[in-house]
């Protein structure tokens, strides 16, 4: 793995009103690794991935992504990332190519270049015959991998993952994670929240977050040694029984 | 110049793939400019009348057939009996009742003069006014028949008269139709306007498609522009269905030109759009927006000189209406449609018009957050 640096957040913090939703985080991703963010609904976990996809001002902390500061920096920092929000985001009354050749455009690329993607994409993903169907057709399995492809179709340094595979089957999981591992070994850094802990142990480095503050962070199998536990479900148990704060 | 495009390509597409944002655009001015013009009406018509006759003559019967023959009023009653009529205007089946004395022909004969009660339901001012001026016009034009059929060819007339003849400019007929289309399909261009652009918004946010765009380097004047640009040419696409109809139907045709109007129209959108697009800012969801937008149609609707003139408002309601863009356009679009006014004389209710563009869109895209 690299130790090139593509995240750091220092005290990176976000308030709303009283309410201290991440609190004082620190952390570095490197270039090329799996990224898990654990956490208990409530915990911050998406908060902290707004802050540094530039959808959220941070109260206060440094932080920057693909070397841009997340403060003044943040439409460049939008040019470097792909990002897969929680709700799925796609247009559902657009086909599955329009789609793709809507967001490839707004990110700038040739049509060339979108031509000659779409093709390759389709064929990974199985959807060459459903190229012209519109999105809602499509059952939800499909959707979530299409919206994962289209969220790196533009080949941005990193990617944001926000629960990806929420409501998917496990077979369909298991495929999502093959797309993962081959987006990390072209060189995308895979930044990912998750609930499913089978998940985490696919990550090359897990924090798990707890009331808004990290508590843990290492590879698996090191906070597997640390905590005594066999399995990163008791791991997590550990850690997110001390939370106070009620789930949302 | 590229990004945008790709924008306008996705949101055309939407737009011709929504069934329900076709029938906004082809059903509605049909049916607004169709139907609304003929209820619209300030003429008063089908007054219920009552008559109370004590006199059963020839004068008060004849006096009661030249009324029924105007065509405004409904005889629903003829008696003698008050208490039975006044019940009447209690249950809402008379509107006037008129009186006529037992000694009605006999005092016009013996004394020249005779006296008549008129009791009128005010419930409704206007119907009251005009239904009881009606009446009493008629009732003085039979007043010179029995003089004319008295008198015989005086040498002199005994009284003096003063005639007035008129002659109604711009809309010879005074046909009210002519008046209410034009500003009708103001009122569809802004509903239309105004709405669609701000549900098109909010549904974004509702289904999460704008947080996706905002993580994207698009630029938020490419986005803005994305989203008023097709509603704009939807615009001038039903404001152009809309004066077709009222041609086919109402024979409607400008006395002025049409780039004049067309060229209104086109910075009038501006602003209805940047409305809807304010409206967006600060609404979450579609209810949200739909009932923003329902409140100011209310007001723009009633303090924008449509039903009622906006000079006989009091001053501060006039103040008011100097904020409502609708009544540029209606007194716009009357003044070209039926006087036939060059923009030389609609210059200020322009510029005003580009004011609010201006403010309005400015407003939206000051209050439009990439990041929270």
């Amino acid at each position: 793995m690299s130790t090139d640096k593509v995240i750091t957040a220092e005290q990176l913090t976000k308030r709303f009103g009283d309410f201290t939703a991440v609190d004082a985080i620190s952390f570095n991703v490197y270039k090329g690794e799996i990224f898990g963010f654990l956490g208990a609904n409530g915990a911050g976990k998406t908060t902290a991935m707004r802050m540094l996809s530039g959808l959220s001002m941070p109260t206060s902390g440094k932080a920057s992504v693909a070397g841009f500061d997340v403060y003044k920096e943040n439409e460049k920092i939008k040019q470097n990332i792909g990002y897969m929000s929680q709700k799925f985001s796609l247009y559902e009354d657009l086909t599955v190519k329009e789609n793709i050749r809507f967001y490839a455009g707004i990110y700038g690329k040739s049509d060339q270049f979108i031509k000659e993607k779409t093709s390759v994409v389709l064929e990974q993903l199985h959807l060459t015959a459903e190229g012209n169907k519109l999105v809602k057709s499509l059952p939800l399995g499909w959707k979530q991998k299409l919206a994962f492809s289209v969220a790196i179709f533009h080949e941005p340094q990193i990617v944001f993952l926000d629960e990806p595979t929420g409501g998917v089957d496990p077979v369909t999981r298991r495929e999502f994670w093959n797309m993962i591992y081959l987006a990390a070994e072209a060189g995308i850094t895979v930044f990912v929240t998750t609930h499913y802990m089978d998940e985490a142990e696919y990550c090359n480095r897990v924090s798990i977050m707890v009331d808004g503050r990290i508590d843990a962070l290492d590879t698996p199998e090191k906070l597997k040694k640390t905590y005594g536990v066999a399995t990163m479900d008791d791991v997590f148990l550990k850690l997110a029984r001390k939370a106070v704060r009620s789930a949302d | 110049m590229r990004t945008l495009k790709f924008l306008l390509q996705k949101e055309f597409r939407q737009i011709f793939r929504d069934p329900s944002i076709l029938r906004i655009i082809f059903i509605m001015p049909v049916i607004q400019l169709i139907v609304l013009p003929w209820a619209a009406d300030y003429e008063i018509k089908n007054i219920k009348l009552a008559v109370i006759d004590h006199d059963r003559s020839d004068y008060s019967r004849s006096l009661t057939n030249k009324i029924t023959a105007s065509g405004y009023f409904i005889l629903t009653d003829y008696t003698s009996s008050f208490e039975q009529t006044l019940g009447e205007i209690e249950h809402d089946k008379a509107d006037i009742i008129l009186e006529i004395p037992a000694s009605f022909e006999k005092d016009l004969v013996k004394e020249s003069e005779s006296k008549l009660f008129m009791a009128v339901n005010a419930i409704n001012g206007v119907k009251a006014g005009l239904g009881s001026s009606y009446l009493r016009s008629i009732i003085q034009d039979y007043n010179r028949e029995v003089r004319t059929e008295w008198i015989q060819f005086p040498r002199f007339s005994p009284e003096t008269n003063i005639e007035v003849t008129n002659s109604n400019w711009f809309n010879p007929s005074m046909n009210y139709k002519v008046f209410m289309v034009p500003g009708i399909l103001v009122l569809l261009l802004t509903m239309v306007g105004s709405n669609l652009t701000a549900i098109n918004i909010v549904k974004e946010k509702e289904i999460g498609t704008i947080e996706q765009i905002n993580v994207t380097p698009v630029k938020k004047f490419h986005f803005i522009l994305g989203k008023l640009i097709p509603f704009w040419v939807l615009g001038l696409l039903v404001f152009t269905i809309g004066f077709g109809i009222a041609w086919i139907v109402y024979g409607i045709y400008p006395a002025g030109s049409f780039s004049t109007i067309y060229l209104f129209a086109a910075v009038y959108l501006l602003a209805v759009l940047g409305l809807g697009l304010l409206i967006s800012t600060y609404a979450n969801n579609q209810q949200q927006a739909m009932l923003i937008s329902f409140f100011l149609m209310m007001i723009f609707i009633l303090m924008g000189g449509l039903y009622t003139s906006i000079d006989s408002m009091p001053g501060w309601a006039q103040a008011i209406t100097k904020a409502n863009p609708v009544s540029y356009f209606i007194e716009v679009i009357r003044m070209v449609v039926l006087k036939g006014s060059g923009l030389a004389d609609i210059k200020y209710q322009l510029l005003t018009i580009l004011g609010f563009a201006v403010l309005l869109n400015g407003w939206a895209v000051v209050n439009y957050h990439k990041r929270s």
